[in-house]
């Protein structure tokens, strides 16, 4: 018989805080903040090997490294916090209790023990099958089989938060409707059971394939299934980190949408369409047909894309709103001038919406493409892409919204506010320069997962252009640079909850981080954002420009058909 | 606010600001460009993936590709003994991608057609003609066919990009163009 659920409650929202839900929010993202640590230090091992100037890693070793490297932070750092962003926005938010903890507890042991599993798998080396370990190569059974008990252990996951909102309606926790940030969260979770579905549906049978009970696994199969998962979690990834945007504006600035309804609506467009678009890395296959082609891969019609366009509307519109609100109205720009750019909570959002709108999200439809795909698959474009996406975008508003978990959550003071201030900042340029010199690297062909671009050990030779070699060098710069904002990012956080001030309840209470104004319910009651319809222009121009250049590079290759 | 219920549980019946329904309208026509032009190209562009393709036993398109080097075969490379293979514009040709080589070299007439056959006798690879940037799967026990028309004469490259294995790296092909 489980014990009667312990609350206290939180001096900064009056919210009413279960401390089992507590203790999950932070097991899960301090095994979260470690793989971000291994996983980001193995990308560092990554970029200085791909500098040619470099060459840190022997050829063995760096696929190994490549391999975990993917594995470590687009699953494990991205799905732990995601496990404690969902608690966090069910059982906190609705004020609720967290539905069977002994469960969440299970699923965590799953996901940890999966985890290891699966890294000691590659790194022992017989497993160096990358990230999407297409078939016909073949990992370790293990391999394939910590993945399945990681995926499980999320499911699992998901299902306890969907069971908690049962409990808080049940319980009559909160009136109406679910908060914003909950929607977003339920969003996320309704993508991930379709991802852990997809997941399994192929990697149960690879699994069998590996240890010799299935004899064969086709190729194209493979990857239509795999890719249900790949790019899916992918879109977890991005409706976790749109609700953790409006979390933080709502927190900070006491920022309301500029109107709920839409908002909620961008929302409803990911759960019916952004699960689509698997055939983003089908484009260049064999066997499938341009029809499904051109629907998948616009997710319909461009509309998962129309939900993050409105999100890249209403975030900047409710940040200025709320700064005009409190007086920056001079001019068009004042608001954002006066913004709190020394607040890494802020300036990390803000950096993140900024670079996942313009890097990512303009390059992800680009590379999306049917027929543009063909100058860019398979190029260090694609990471260049992604790691807009999952670094800037999701990563940075992670980082972010851990510089309010813990003092929150963990109830301390973050050491070093004066270097942290800069965090953002640092991580971002680095991020930036990742992004843009991989894509830069891409359209001039340079390959991706490639140890040794000037094939040197090959019996024909042949020669990137000289450019080429300048993006990689600026890339492995510009790895150094993240690393640093990272370490910074790991160094403060771990020695904030080791050594930090307790936040103690009395002074919490006297100055809480959340003003009245903050928590009470709204739009933001203002159409009047210049500020942000010049940005959205400006956002738009850059798209539509940067759209017809390629394909005008297009139709400039080799007619084929 | 965001981390709120709603207070009044009729929100949608809140207001929407008539900028916020012009961007979402913008966006909206600007998604309906976007798939069109997919279709667009497919009618007029040039440069389209084929939908065309088989499958193949991996042995099969191997003897294919062997017997059209026999019969079409006018050099061998200088320097690693290749076979360079000048087959008549507008036939079937079938090139290998392998761990970790692209056999045999083609040599192609500039402006010229040829259905151009793309299979893997063991693991995925990418074909990736270099410079021109064109990259295409190659998968085993599927026959991609695709008509490509060279445009320029020169030496070109073909760099596996997609990873096969320890040898990834070494796998580079060469296809020629004459005018």
């Amino acid at each position: 018989m489980a014990k009667a659920p312990t609350f206290r409650t939180c001096p900064d929202t009056g919210l009413k805080i279960h401390s089992q839900a507590e203790a999950l929010i932070k097991a899960n993202a301090v095994v979260a903040v470690v793989y971000l640590l291994v996983g980001g230090l193995l990308g560092l091992g990554v970029a200085l090997t791909r500098w040619p100037a470099v060459h840190l890693l022997d050829a063995e070793t760096f696929y190994a490294v490549l391999t975990a490297h993917g594995i470590d932070v687009l699953l494990f750092w991205i799905i732990f916090f995601e496990m404690a962003i969902l608690y966090f926005a069910s059982a906190i938010l609705l004020n609720s209790r967290l539905a069977a903890p002994w469960l969440a507890w299970v699923g965590f042991a799953m996901m940890l023990v999966g985890s290891v599993i699966v890294n000691y798998a590659v790194l022992q080396g017989e497993s160096s099958v990358m990230f999407t370990s297409y078939v016909p190569m073949q990992a370790a059974p293990e391999f394939y089989l910590g993945i399945i008990l990681f995926a499980v252990g999320a499911l699992i996951g998901c299902m306890v938060f969907f069971a908690t909102l049962v409990v808080a309606k049940e319980e009559k926790t909160y009136e109406g409707s679910v908060p914003l940030v909950t929607f977003g969260a339920v969003v996320a979770a309704i993508i991930a059971v379709f991802t852990i579905a997809s997941g399994a549906i192929i990697l149960i049978p690879t699994f069998l394939w590996s240890v010799g009970i299935i004899s064969e696994i086709d190729s194209v199969v493979y990857k239509i299934v795999w890719w249900g998962m790949g790019h899916a979690s992918q879109q977890i990834n991005v409706s976790a980190h749109v609700a953790v945007w409006y979390l933080i504006a709502a927190i900070v600035l006491g920022a309301r949408p500029i109107s709920e309804k839409v908002s909620r609506f961008a929302f409803l467009l990911y759960i019916l369409f952004l699960q689509l678009a698997s055939a983003h890395h089908l484009l260049a296959e064999p066997g499938i047909s341009s029809e499904y082609k051109v629907f998948n891969t616009s997710y319909a019609l461009y509309l998962a894309v129309l939900g993050s366009m409105i999100h890249g509307m209403s975030i900047p519109g409710a940040v200025e709103a709320a700064q005009r609100a409190k007086g920056f109205t001079h001019g068009i720009f004042q608001w954002l001038r006066r913004a709190p750019w020394g607040n890494p909570a802020f300036s990390g959002m803000a950096l993140s919406l900024v670079m996942f709108g313009f890097l990512g999200g303009i390059s992800g439809v680009i590379l999306g493409t049917e027929q543009i795909n063909l100058i860019m698959h398979n190029t260090l474009y694609v990471p260049g892409h992604f790691h807009a996406t999952v670094v800037a975008g999701t990563t940075l508003a992670f980082m972010a919204v851990t510089y309010l978990v813990v003092p929150l959550i963990f109830r301390r003071e973050l050491i070093w506010p004066g270097l942290l201030k800069w965090q953002p900042y640092i991580f971002a340029v680095g991020v930036a320069g990742i992004s843009v010199f991989m894509m830069g690297a891409g359209t001039l062909g340079v390959a991706r997962r490639h140890w040794d671009i000037t094939f040197s050990d090959s019996i024909f030779s042949f020669d990137y252009p000289p450019a080429a070699f300048l993006m990689m060098g600026l890339n492995g710069i510009s790895a150094i640079l993240a690393a640093l904002g990272g370490v910074i990012f790991i160094l403060v956080v771990v020695g904030s909850i080791l050594f930090g001030k307790r936040r103690e309840e009395a002074a919490a209470r006297e100055a809480p981080m959340l003003t009245p104004a903050a928590m009470t319910y709204g739009t933001a009651g203002t159409w009047h954002l210049p500020g942000t319809y010049i940005l959205v222009g400006v956002f738009f121009t850059a798209f539509v420009l940067y759209y017809f250049i390629n394909w005008k590079f297009l139709s400039e290759v080799w007619p084929l058909s | 606010m965001a981390i709120s219920p709603p207070e009044r549980r009729l929100w949608w019946k809140e207001p929407i600001g008539r900028a916020e329904v012009i961007w979402i309208a913008v966006a909206f026509v600007w998604g309906l460009v976007m798939f069109s032009a997919m279709i667009y190209w497919h009618i007029v562009g040039e440069q389209n993936l084929s939908n065309e393709a088989y499958r193949v036993d991996p042995e099969v398109f191997a003897a294919r590709a062997e017997e059209l080097a026999d019969k079409y075969k006018v050099r061998e490379d200088e320097v690693t003994g290749y076979p360079i293979v000048h087959p008549p514009p507008g036939s079937d040709i079938y090139l290998i991608a392998r761990l970790w080589e692209w056999w045999p070299i083609f040599e192609l007439e500039e402006g010229q057609n040829y259905r151009l056959h793309l299979s893997s006798l063991d693991w995925q690879h990418g074909f990736s003609l270099q410079p021109e940037n064109i990259n295409i799967q190659v998968h085993p026990n599927y026959d991609l066919v695709l008509t490509v028309t060279p445009s320029e004469a020169g030496e070109y490259s073909i760099v596996c990009n997609e990873f096969c294995g320890i040898g990834h790296h070494i796998m580079v092909g060469k296809l020629l163009v004459v005018e």
